[in-house]
């Protein structure tokens, strides 16, 4: 009998989430498209002045990457619920929180790391100053994970729900704040050539916190919240 | 194997199921029955430890615990637990990396005994409802647990499947497993050595007797 | 000691609960009235004029102890919670989702009040101050975990949810206020802060402590109000729910 290790249940559901990615591909791209089109709807609505624009920048494609990042949230968890593969995540014997740690790294990895690579494409399209780009990435590099891992323990509440609707960006957006707070305010920091590595390094003690709680917090609001 | 006292279980202060004492020891089947409604899904719902119970003592192996381990029971419930963009194949070997492998089992050719070879790479969801049942009974075949919790394994199944449920489970017994399954009675019994345990509707208030 | 464990034991039982919350319900919200006409008065005619903002100012004698109270609902929310999904205290659930309304409430007094006594100085009817943006931040908290309780049709499940997102709210909160105020440090530079200056007078101390203590005590009546409500609908089926309805009836008749 071979019996599951940590690493192997971790590796088999990571391959599992991204092949799943992969298969739906265009359900994946959704929440890229999903940015890009709010960027675009910026300059639109007020005007496509290069100073205005590029003030702002760094908050638009925050509030785009914030917003994509609530988008993939709702059927993150709701599709294995319906079709039973939660019950048996449950009842595997490795622990459900790895699981859980799994499946929000994929969900960054397909959802929001795109996202942080054409963002210097979104930066262009609002004319952000050069000098802006590094603390942009970097901020985005620290902050989506973080959206991620909150965001992934408000959907774990509602996975015993119909059809949440707007209940799920309405949980998480509170939580949110803090992070949009940060993580924007670095790059307006960068503008003001006031120091914004502070921000960042506060995102990323964040981020390890989170990185250990979420996905326990998360497991046992699935456990809790499973009829 | 497996051991139960007084178990109970609630929902909204209305008794469900219980005080129930009963045993599986290896190598038998227990067929539990009843009417529809009458709790014998919540019942190895609540064995697998997915309801937590009102009250009562489970012992495993004669230690007694709270819940019983994960990797000495494997549960087949109403959902198929496949993911429907996945392939047969590819299904199988998600679950042996989540549960382990039985020793000599493997996907492929835990496929073919449950005659679903040749659809190895058939999106789950393009299976019929009795494909996808063999496809959980392949599952099944590949997990080392020593305990099925089996609900209502005959549904959807034709006579070749139900065949094939009862080969199964007659190896799994012979090889000293026990296996607790649920079923509404209008199948004829497995071929194996089983007892019955019947289950009843309950119609009293929690509260009443207060 | 054992005497107040084992009240609180008995407090647990529902028809035990019923019996304290209808009786002294009446007491709470009497006592609440009678501190808060003592404090309003005293704020209003004994207490001098602020000598930076004149008589504007008063209006805080509302408004600190309600956004005092918007936070101390949400901790008693989440502690109640957190008993509930530890030891499975059917009160306790029902507390919980009973404080979620209140906190709202203040959290809205909270904000309006504030609102108000900034008009003067802003010219508008909002900033965005550091202050009312984190109570903001924690209306929407309160709505989230009042939405997700309407959400779920199993009652207990429903509380044990929203209680959970309460525990994790909770925990962010002083996260989510100390990231508005250095939000509100980099863009604004230098504001007047809700509290002024102005260093609370002597006299100011009395009328708070009345119009807080007022707050404390409609806070408990209106729990108990709540509480005692929903007890009734979840237990509508038992003996002693339909015993308090035929009782009551019968009351009613003679």
């Amino acid at each position: 009998m071979s019996a599951p290790t940590l690493p192997r249940a971790a590796a088999a559901m990571l391959a599992r989430d991204l092949r799943l990615a992969w298969s739906r591909r265009g359900d994946t791209l959704q929440p890229l498209l999903f940015a890009v089109l709010v960027v675009a709807l910026f300059p639109l609505a007020l005007g496509s002045e290069r100073a205005r624009l590029a003030m702002l920048a760094p908050g638009a494609i925050w509030v785009a990457a914030l917003l994509a990042s609530l988008q993939g949230l709702d059927a993150l968890f709701r599709s294995d619920a319906e079709d039973g593969s939660l019950e048996q995540q449950l009842l595997a014997p490795v622990p459900l929180s790895l699981l859980l740690a799994c499946r929000m790294f994929a969900h960054w990895l397909t959802g929001s790391l795109p996202l942080i690579l054409i963002a210097p494409l979104l930066a262009q399209l609002l004319f952000l100053p050069d000098h802006l780009l590094v603390p942009l990435l970097l901020s985005l590099l620290v902050g989506t994970p973080l959206l991620v891992l909150l965001g992934s323990t408000v959907a774990a509440l509602t996975v015993g729900l119909r059809r949440s609707g707007m209940l799920l960006p309405l949980l998480a957006l509170p939580l949110y704040v803090p992070v949009l707070v940060f993580g924007a305010g670095s790059v307006m920091a960068a503008a003001q050539g006031q120091d914004w590595l502070g921000a960042v390094l506060l995102l990323a003690a964040g981020l390890t916190l989170a990185l250990v709680l979420a996905p326990l917090a998360a497991a046992a609001a699935i456990r809790i919240a499973l009829p | 194997m497996l051991a139960v006292a007084r178990l109970r279980f609630d929902r909204n202060d209305t008794c469900v199921f219980g005080p129930l004492d009963f045993a599986v020891h290896a190598g038998e089947a227990l067929l539990v029955t009843g009417g529809n409604g009458v709790g014998k899904t919540t019942l190895l719902r609540v064995l697998a430890g997915l309801l937590r119970a009102g009250e009562g003592e489970l012992s495993w192996r004669g230690e007694p615990c709270t819940r019983l381990p994960t990797e000495g029971i494997a549960f087949v419930g109403h959902l198929a637990g496949h993911k429907a963009d996945l392939g047969a194949l590819d299904n199988l070997r998600f679950a042996t990396g989540l549960h382990g492998c039985r020793h000599g089992a493997s996907p492929t050719s835990a496929l073919a005994s449950v005659g679903l070879a040749g659809f190895e790479d058939v999106p789950a969801g393009r299976l019929s409802a009795g494909q996808r049942k063999r496809l959980s009974l392949a599952r099944l075949l590949l997990s080392p647990a020593r305990l099925w919790l089996l609900d209502e394994p005959y549904a959807n199944l034709d006579r070749d499947g139900i065949v094939l449920v009862d080969r199964l489970l007659a190896r799994h017994l012979n090889e000293n497993g026990a296996a607790l399954i649920t079923t509404h009675g209008a199948y004829a019994a497995p071929p194996v050595r089983a007892r019955t345990l019947i289950l009843e509707a309950q119609r009293v208030d929690a509260e009443s007797a207060a | 000691m054992n005497r107040i464990v084992l009240w609180f034991h008995q407090l647990g039982s529902p028809p035990t609960f019923h019996r304290y919350a209808t009786r002294w319900m009446p007491w709470y919200f009497g006592a609440s009235l009678l501190l808060l006409a003592v404090g309003v008065w005293a704020a209003l005619f004994r207490v001098p004029a602020d000598y930076q903002q004149g008589d504007s100012y008063r209006i805080l004698f509302i408004h600190v102890p309600c956004a005092w109270m918007s936070l101390f609902v949400y901790v008693t929310m989440a502690v109640q919670a957190a008993i509930a999904l530890v030891w499975r205290i059917k009160l306790c659930e029902i507390l919980a989702m009973a404080c979620a309304p209140i906190g709202a409430a203040f959290t809205v007094i909270t904000l309006a009040t504030g609102s108000i006594w900034g008009r003067p100085m802003w010219g508008t009817w909002w900033d965005w101050d550091p202050r009312l943006t984190s109570e903001l931040v924690l209306l929407f908290l309160y709505i989230g975990v009042i939405a997700l309780d309407a959400s779920i049709e199993d009652r207990r499940r429903g509380a044990r949810v929203a209680g959970f997102l309460a525990m994790i709210g909770l925990v962010n909160l002083p996260i989510i206020h100390y990231s508005v105020q250095w939000w509100n440090s980099l863009h604004q530079g230098s504001t007047i802060s809700l509290m002024g200056k102005s260093k609370m007078d002597a006299s100011m101390i009395l009328p708070l402590a009345f119009t807080v203590a007022a707050m404390q005590l409609w806070f408990v009546g209106s729990l108990l109000s709540r509480a005692r409500t929903m007890l009734l609908e979840r237990e509508a089926g038992k003996a002693w729910a339909r015993d308090i309805a035929v009782h009551d009836s019968t009351r009613g008749n003679a």
